[in-house]
């Protein structure tokens, strides 16, 4: 508890405006439309461990995702990787930049079809000025061809050459390029099938462990999460609702909107059972429901719920679970 | 749930064989599929992309895209053969007799028509009924399948739905004509886990209570576990195991499935490692000799490079592997 965070996301918030053009609102006499996409979300992660967020759609959780990396501003919040923080107009230092990377979910749309493999590892290395020359950029290549299970000798090649799982591992390798030490991965295997995902999550594991990576992990699916993270935040329409070690989330879910994901997974071990079918769907984020926003699906909501945003205490942001109240 | 009866089954598939002529040669895209659906029963059909699932559902319905063609093999619709029908006799059977679901619910419906209209008008393509009867049906239907205050939700365009309620819509207009077999084609792909569960529960109790047969096609072992009766396995364009869902999930024969349930990462608990196969599907230029399967099984065999497997009994189920021949 002691030693001080790698990543740290306070207070973070993200607004889109998604009002119509002003003429038409101007003729239809509608007001400007905003959108909360995150909304006082806060964290932090260790160095070395893999903090993951889930969520359905449209629960924010990419946008943290961006927002931490820098790629998209936020509307309010601090963000900080290893003590340095994120300038609002300027962004990371330089220096910081080199380690911080991003991974993204479709492999097929984050690797420039018209370059070689070699030039897509080695792009990171030039940009940071790693390499002395173009030997030694070769050599690091090759190395980190083979670190992803590839073999060196695809440095030549075309993306479009290589399947779904092999352009990930590509990803990856480019990723690792600038000897990045935090790396958010949004959605990595999301885009795979199930025995392709298999290799990439072994693969990112056993990189972690041997370069002692610190992980932001996005995804939707639970039992991936659980098979990666060491903490959990999981999100709903933009707010983080319950934070806790991954033991303690699947062992002792105690926000009632993750006790129900946790239900309405299917599972293989649920042949024959029947899962709990859940009431309701996300509701639409630009007119989010008032106080908790999960108080129209929720069992145990009452009055409160209606009118107070629950604050995040103790890793869940629940009344019902602070009051102790059972259905 | 047992095939072994006397009425015949809703739909059973022998040795069916679809190619795919090309500049580069024919393409053999399904190699001898073979597999029966009875009555009430939802069968699962599971594989990883390219394995041929979704390509199966396209040859039963006749919507293969040219250049695909059924080479050889039959498609039998409660006994009567169905694949050298007529576009036009293919036609009638689609949408009365079988009834189909797509994996992305707003591109199976119409945005120009509003979903009553939509409905109104399979109905009364299959059924001789008036317009009223039709219109009283499709609110019937609506309200089945869980749209609230469908009286009114019937006049509504397809865009004024959330993914969830159009899944309902195509699942309404789906068993509109009361067909005997429903074909899924990854139905919940597109939807959130919470609202997943939902559909897949609306699903399984309407074709309970109807008797209807399914052909579940999906990538997704969690879906399947949960919902299907028995389970076929593809690869490479062949069903490699076939049999009771229980069976294929927890303890399944052959290599490939076996790696594929050991991929899958399980909420109950965090194993060390993921269970991983090597390598990936062969595209369909390139499949191996004999089991298509062998260049990344752990326990191939010399004569798996040569002879292909075919699937036979055993357990309750059956399996195409050298390994579990009898006498092994």
């Amino acid at each position: 508890m002691t030693t001080k965070p790698m990543v740290s996301v306070t207070h973070a918030r993200k607004v889109f405006d998604v009002s119509q053009p002003w003429l038409e609102r101007a003729l239809s006499g509608q007001d400007k439309q905003m959108l909360v996409a995150v909304d006082d979300v806060s964290f932090a992660i260790k160095k070395g461990e893999t903090f993951a967020l889930v969520g359905e759609s449209g629960s924010g959780k990419s946008t943290v995702a961006r927002m931490v990396t820098g790629l998209l501003p936020a509307t309010s919040g601090t963000f900080a990787i290893d003590d340095v923080p994120l300038d609002p107009k300027h962004g990371y230092p330089l220096a910081l930049r080199r380690r911080l990377q991003m991974i993204f979910q479709d492999p097929y749309a984050s690797l420039d079809p018209r370059w070689r493999v070699g030039q897509i590892i080695a792009e990171p290395m030039k940009a940071f000025g790693l390499a002395r020359n173009e030997d030694e950029e070769r050599v690091r290549v090759s190395h980190l061809l083979k670190l992803v299970g590839l073999d060196p000798a695809d440095a030549v090649k075309f993306p479009h050459q290589f399947s779904g799982g092999q352009r990930q591992r590509i990803a990856i390798a480019r990723a690792l390029a600038s000897d990045a030490d935090v790396i958010v991965c949004d959605e990595p295997t999301s885009a795979l099938d199930v025995s392709v995902q298999a290799q990439i999550l072994n693969l990112m594991k056993d990189l972690q462990r041997d370069l002692s990576l610190t992980l932001l992990f996005i995804s939707h699916n639970l039992a991936v999460v659980r098979y990666m993270a060491d903490v959990i935040g999981v999100m709903y329409l933009g707010r983080l609702v319950e934070v806790a070690r991954v033991e303690t989330l699947f062992a002792q879910p105690r926000h009632p909107y993750t006790r129900m994901l946790l239900d309405a997974v299917p599972d293989l071990a649920m042949t024959g059972r029947s899962r709990q079918p859940v009431q309701g769907e996300v509701p639409n984020p630009i007119s989010p429901p008032s106080g908790c926003t999960f108080h129209p699906r929720c069992p145990l909501a009452n009055s409160r719920c209606q009118k107070e945003v629950p604050l995040m205490i103790d890793g869940v942001a629940c009344h019902a679970v602070q009051e102790n109240r059972k259905t | 749930m047992t095939s072994q009866s006397l009425t015949p089954p809703v739909l059973e598939l022998r040795n069916l064989v679809v190619e795919f002529v090309t500049r580069h040669g024919t393409l053999r895209a399904l190699d001898g599929i073979s597999l029966s659906i009875a009555p009430g029963e939802v069968l699962g059909v599971v594989g990883e992309s390219g394995a041929g699932k979704s390509l199966t559902g396209a040859a039963v319905i006749g919507l293969l895209e040219p250049p695909g063609r059924i080479a050889s093999g039959e498609v039998l619709l409660a006994g009567q053969r169905i694949d050298h029908l007529p576009m036009e006799d293919l036609r009638h059977i689609r949408g009365k007799r079988i009834g189909t679901i797509f994996q992305d619910p707003l591109t199976s419906l119409d945005p120009l028509y509003r979903v009553g209209e939509q409905l109104i008008e399979t109905i009364r393509t299959h059924l001789p009924v008036s317009e009223q009867e039709a219109r009283a049906r499709a609110i019937a239907l609506l309200a089945e399948v869980g749209i609230p205050a469908s009286e009114k939700r019937i006049d509504g365009y397809p865009h004024e739905f959330s993914g969830g309620m159009r899944q309902r819509v195509v699942i309404a207009l789906a068993l509109a004509a009361e067909p005997e077999l429903i074909i899924a084609d990854e139905p919940t792909t597109a939807l959130d886990v919470s609202v997943q569960a939902q559909i897949i529960a609306v699903l399984k109790k309407l074709c309970r209570e109807r008797g209807t047969a399914v052909m579940l096609i999906t990538h997704d072992m969690g879906v399947i576990a949960e919902t299907a009766d028995r389970v076929a396995v593809m690869y490479a364009g062949r069903v490699i195991e076939i049999g009771p869902v229980r069976d294929v999930v927890k303890s399944p024969k052959h290599p490939y499935a076996k790696g594929l349930m050991g991929s899958i990462p399980a909420l109950d608990e965090r194993p060390e490692r993921l269970l991983q196969i090597e390598g990936a599907m062969p595209r369909l230029t390139a499949i191996p000799q004999g089991c298509a399967f062998h260049p990344r099984c752990p326990h191939v065999m010399p004569r798996c490079h040569e002879a292909r497997p075919v699937l036979e009994a055993v357990g309750a189920g059956q399996v195409a592997c050298f390994l579990h021949e009898v006498g092994q």
